[in-house]
């Protein structure tokens, strides 16, 4: 096909997806409107039936808790396939930690001690996030992975030995399977008291909002931070682990 | 609940309209442009700053479409979590080409 032949067929290609993206764009309904009946009719209920002040929290771990478990085991699958994959294979060495300055300048001291600085912080806010998605708008994902952030601040301050003693590989995996394990067990728990799969069985409190109100939203919340956070320790770990490490035929 | 009554709630920290459409256009044009230059910074080292801080202005961009949880959720995944990994995958192959 000639160029010039080329830029026709490519000009008629694109006058006919223009044509149909401005189509489906005409057919949108206007800016901000919403058509659904769903998300009213949960803004009206869902605090009297939950007591939790975070809606969405309540959506994501008591209305839909199952899509939410589902959720849950993806990041867990997919933390443990890194795991899988970058185990460390025959012939594989680890350099000595002492090594790491050689080829690379030294962390500048702004670094190592902006980390340290908001290392506190940092796990404070991840904490706070995970323990209080009953009452705002966070939850165990967010918290967990601004935990594993805290503690990956603590390989940027320099402390490298400190870093690989919190993200051992055995630790990190029980922690993650814990936090999935524990998700599944509260639901587990009220089918032993004879309800249906993730009911929530524990009472709901008396003040809507109060961090002690909700019932299980509040500790799922909980066991999806510990394991997100687990998780994403572990997935960061292993990759600085490669990062480390020689293969067989190198120095 | 009818739609007509939750537009017509006023708190103390309701924004008048015309300073909340200002607001919105603006983040959407800068999230717009750092996409672009994610798209066209080609050093992948210098690309993952980028990302990183396209993730920060799709953070705000959120806040300012009132979706505080989403806000959260991109703040930690889009503008740390994701860049750390990409950081630590470059230094993987950059030793492996040494």
């Amino acid at each position: 096909m000639s160029p010039r032949r080329r830029v026709w067929v490519f000009l008629a290609a694109m006058a006919g997806l223009a044509a149909f993206y401005l189509w489906g764009l005409a057919g949108l309904p206007g800016f901000g409107s919403y058509p659904g009946p769903y998300g009213y009719i949960i803004n009206a209920i869902a605090v009297h039936q939950t007591n939790a002040t975070g809606v969405v929290s309540a959506v994501n771990f008591e209305y839909r808790g199952f899509d939410t478990v589902g959720e849950e085991f993806i990041l867990f699958v997919a933390a443990t396939g890194t795991a899988t994959v970058l185990r460390h294979l025959r012939g594989e060495r680890e350099r000595a930690p002492a090594d790491e300055d050689r080829d690379a300048p030294p962390t500048s001291e702004a670094v190592r001690m902006t980390a340290l600085i908001l290392t506190g912080p940092t796990v404070v806010m991840g904490w706070y996030l995970a323990s209080h998605a009953q009452t705002s708008p966070s939850g165990g994902f967010q918290g967990g992975v601004v935990l594993a952030t805290g503690l990956i601040l603590v390989y940027l301050a320099g402390r490298f030995l400190a870093f690989k003693r919190i993200s051992s590989v055995d630790v990190t995996d029980a922690v993650e399977a814990m936090g999935a394990g524990g998700f599944a067990a509260v639901g587990i728990g009220a089918v032993a008291m004879g309800l249906a799969y993730l009911t929530n069985f524990l009472p709901l409190g008396t003040i809507p909002g109060a961090v002690s109100s909700s019932g299980t939203i509040a500790l799922i919340s909980f066991f999806v931070g510990v394991e997100v956070g687990a998780a994403f320790i572990l997935i960061v770990s292993e990759l600085l682990d490669q990062t480390l490490l020689l293969g067989p035929g190198s120095r | 609940m009818n739609p007509a009554h939750v537009a017509a709630v006023v708190t103390a920290y309701t924004v008048t309209p015309g300073l909340m459409d200002a607001l919105q256009i603006t983040i959407l044009v800068l999230v717009a442009a750092a996409a672009t230059a994610v798209v066209l910074i080609r050093a992948p080292a210098r690309q993952v700053i980028a990302l990183s801080v396209y993730g920060l202005l799709l953070a705000v961009l959120f806040l300012a479409f009132q979706a505080p949880d989403v806000t959260l959720s991109e703040l930690t995944v889009g503008a740390v979590a994701l860049p750390i990994l990409l950081l630590l995958a470059l230094a993987k192959v950059r030793r492996r080409e040494k």
